[in-house]
C-alpha cells in the first residue's frame, strides 16, 4: 500500500452523530449542516510524523512520570495493544498519547473541583510510539469513576482517554478506553453516544492474563483500528500485491 | 497480499475529547509541568524559511458564545508548497525544520487561540490535477464535539487563487465559502489573519468529510 493511497470513505454509522441528546453538552456544539465530502487530496493523505527522540523515557509510564515523594495511590495496571490500520495492516512510529482521572477519579486539571483528591505523584498522562509491528504500551494506575454535569445522577465509568494520529491527518482520532465489567458502563451517557452497540463495545478493553505481571499487575488490552488506505487498481501499477 | 483484497476492520469508534483535554495534549494548559518536550502552536522556529504569519480566532457555540475548552490542531504545507510526508512527492524544497503540525487551546479566559506559523505555498490538487490555493487544514475536538471536526483557511488575501480553488468551489453555496477565509491585518508588525469557526447557527462553518 503506498502512503499516498487516499483512504476508505470514513464509515459515519459507526461513530457518534454530532448530536446526541443523551450528551447534552453536544447541544450547541454540534454542527446541524451536512459535512461536505471531500475526496483527498495531499492535505487529507499526509500528516504530521513524529520520532523517538522527542519522547522522554518515561513518558509511557505514569506510575513514575509524575512520582515527586513516592508512588501513586492505586491498582497498577499495564494496558497495551496494537494500532492498526483497516486492512488489519499495523500502524508504525505513530504518536498515542492518553490522558486519565487518579484512582480517585479526581483529575489534574484547574477546571476540576471533584471532591476526591488530587494525588501529589500522579500527573495522569503518558505517550509513546507504536513498534513496528504497530505494538504500544503504557504502566498506570487504574482510574477511579467520577460524576459529571449531564443528568442529575451522571457518572463516568472507568475511562482512559485515547489521541492517535496515524499516517495521514484524515485517521487522526481521539477516543476512549473502558474496562471490561465495568457496572457502569450501561449506564453512560457518552459511550451511549454511539449507535452501533457493538462498535460501542469494541471500546471496552479485555483483561489480558498473559500480559499481566505475575504478583505485580494485571494488565488490560486495548486495540485501535484507523482508516484503511484504497488500492490504486488501474492507475499506474497495481499496488500492494 | 491479494490485489482485491479490499476489507475490512471497522475503524475505533470516536468520543469526545472531554473538558480534560489539555492533560494528555497541553498539560501546561491544564496546569502542570511533565514532559521535558512539549507540542505547541509555536511552529515557526528560526531555521524555517517562510513569512511569519499569527493566526488567531475564536470558536463559537450554536448560542454565541465563546468556547474556552477546544483543542485546535492545525497541517500545512511549508513555504513552497510542499508536506513534510514521503506521501508527498511533489518536486518542491522539503524544509526539515517545518513539520507543519501546531497544537494549541482556547484560552481558558479570553477563548482565544493563537497559532505563530508560516504562510503555505500553493499545493497540487487531488492527484497532481489543478493546484489548490494555499490553505492550513484545520481539526478540532472538545467537550461537547463527538468526533472531531475537520476544517480548512483560507487567506484573505490571496483572492485570485480562492476563486480558483478546486475545494472551495465544491462548496455550492459561495457564501459559505466565506466562512473558511480569514482576513489579514497588520497589528504591532505582525501578519495576523483572523478565522473565528461557528460550530453552529447562522454562520456555521463549512466542515468536510475526508
Amino acid at each position: 500500500m503506498t502512503p499516498d493511497a487516499e483512504f476508505h470513505q470514513r464509515d459515519r454509522s459507526i461513530h457518534p452523530p454530532a448530536y446526541t441528546p443523551v450528551y447534552k453538552t453536544s447541544g450547541l456544539r454540534s454542527p446541524r449542516i451536512p459535512l461536505w465530502s471531500l475526496q483527498n487530496s495531499l492535505s487529507e493523505v499526509t500528516g504530521p510524523m513524529f520520532t523517538p527522540e522527542e519522547l522522554g523515557p518515561l513518558d509511557n509510564d505514569l506510575v513514575l512520570n509524575y512520582a515527586k515523594t513516592g508512588q501513586p495511590i492505586g491498582e497498577q495496571i499495564i494496558v497495551h495493544g496494537h494500532v492498526l490500520d483497516g486492512n488489519g495492516r499495523p500502524i508504525r512510529n505513530t504518536l498515542v498519547e492518553v490522558w486519565q482521572a487518579n484512582a480517585g477519579g479526581r483529575y489534574r486539571h484547574r477546571n476540576d473541583t471533584y471532591i476526591a483528591p488530587i494525588d501529589p505523584n500522579f500527573g495522569g498522562c503518558g505517550r509513546m510510539l507504536t513498534d513496528e509491528n504497530g505494538h504500544y504500551f503504557f504502566r498506570t494506575v487504574k482510574p477511579g469513576a467520577y460524576p459529571f454535569r449531564n443528568r442529575v445522577n451522571s457518572w463516568r465509568p472507568a475511562h482512559i482517554h485515547y489521541s492517535v494520529f496515524g499516517s495521514g491527518f484524515a485517521q487522526r482520532l481521539i477516543t476512549q478506553m473502558y474496562f471490561e465489567g465495568d457496572p457502569l458502563i450501561p449506564h453512560d451517557s457518552i459511550l451511549a453516544t454511539i449507535p452501533d452497540r457493538s462498535a460501542a463495545e469494541r471500546l471496552v478493553a479485555r483483561l489480558d492474563l498473559n500480559a499481566s505481571k505475575p504478583l505485580e499487575c494485571l494488565a488490560y488490552r486495548f486495540d485501535i483500528v484507523l482508516r484503511g488506505r484504497r488500492q490504486t487498481l488501474f492507475e499506474n501499477k497495481l499496488q500492494g500485491s | 497480499m491479494k490485489p482485491f483484497d479490499l476489507s475490512c476492520l471497522p475503524e475505533t469508534p470516536s468520543q469526545t475529547a472531554g473538558p480534560y483535554v489539555h492533560i494528555g495534549l497541553m498539560p501546561a494548559q491544564a496546569g502542570f509541568e511533565i514532559f521535558a518536550n512539549n507540542f505547541t502552536g509555536d511552529i515557526a522556529g528560526p531555521n524555517v524559511k517562510g513569512e511569519r504569519i499569527v493566526i488567531e480566532g475564536r470558536i463559537f457555540d450554536g448560542a454565541g458564545h465563546v468556547t474556552k475548552d477546544v483543542l485546535i490542531e492545525t497541517w500545512q504545507a511549508n513555504a513552497a508548497g510542499r508536506y513534510n510526508h514521503p506521501a508527498d512527492r511533489q518536486e518542491k524544497t522539503l524544509d526539515s525544520s517545518f513539520r507543519g503540525w501546531a497544537r494549541t487551546g482556547t484560552d481558558f479566559e479570553t477563548g482565544i487561540y493563537t497559532i505563530r506559523t508560516i504562510k503555505p505555498g500553493s499545493v497540487a490538487g487531488r492527484r497532481g490535477r489543478k493546484a489548490m490555493a494555499p490553505h492550513i487544514n484545520f481539526w478540532i475536538a472538545a467537550r461537547g464535539i463527538n468526533i472531531g471536526l475537520a476544517t480548512r483557511l483560507y487567506f484573505g488575501d490571496e483572492e485570485a487563487a480562492n476563486v480558483e480553488d478546486p475545494v472551495l468551489n465544491i462548496i455550492e453555496q459561495p457564501e459559505r465559502r466565506k466562512t473558511l477565509i480569514a482576513p489579514k491585518s497588520v497589528r504591532d508588525g505582525n501578519t495576523v489573519y483572523t478565522f473565528d469557526i461557528y460550530l453552529q447557527g447562522e454562520r456555521e462553518t463549512v466542515f468536510f468529510d475526508v
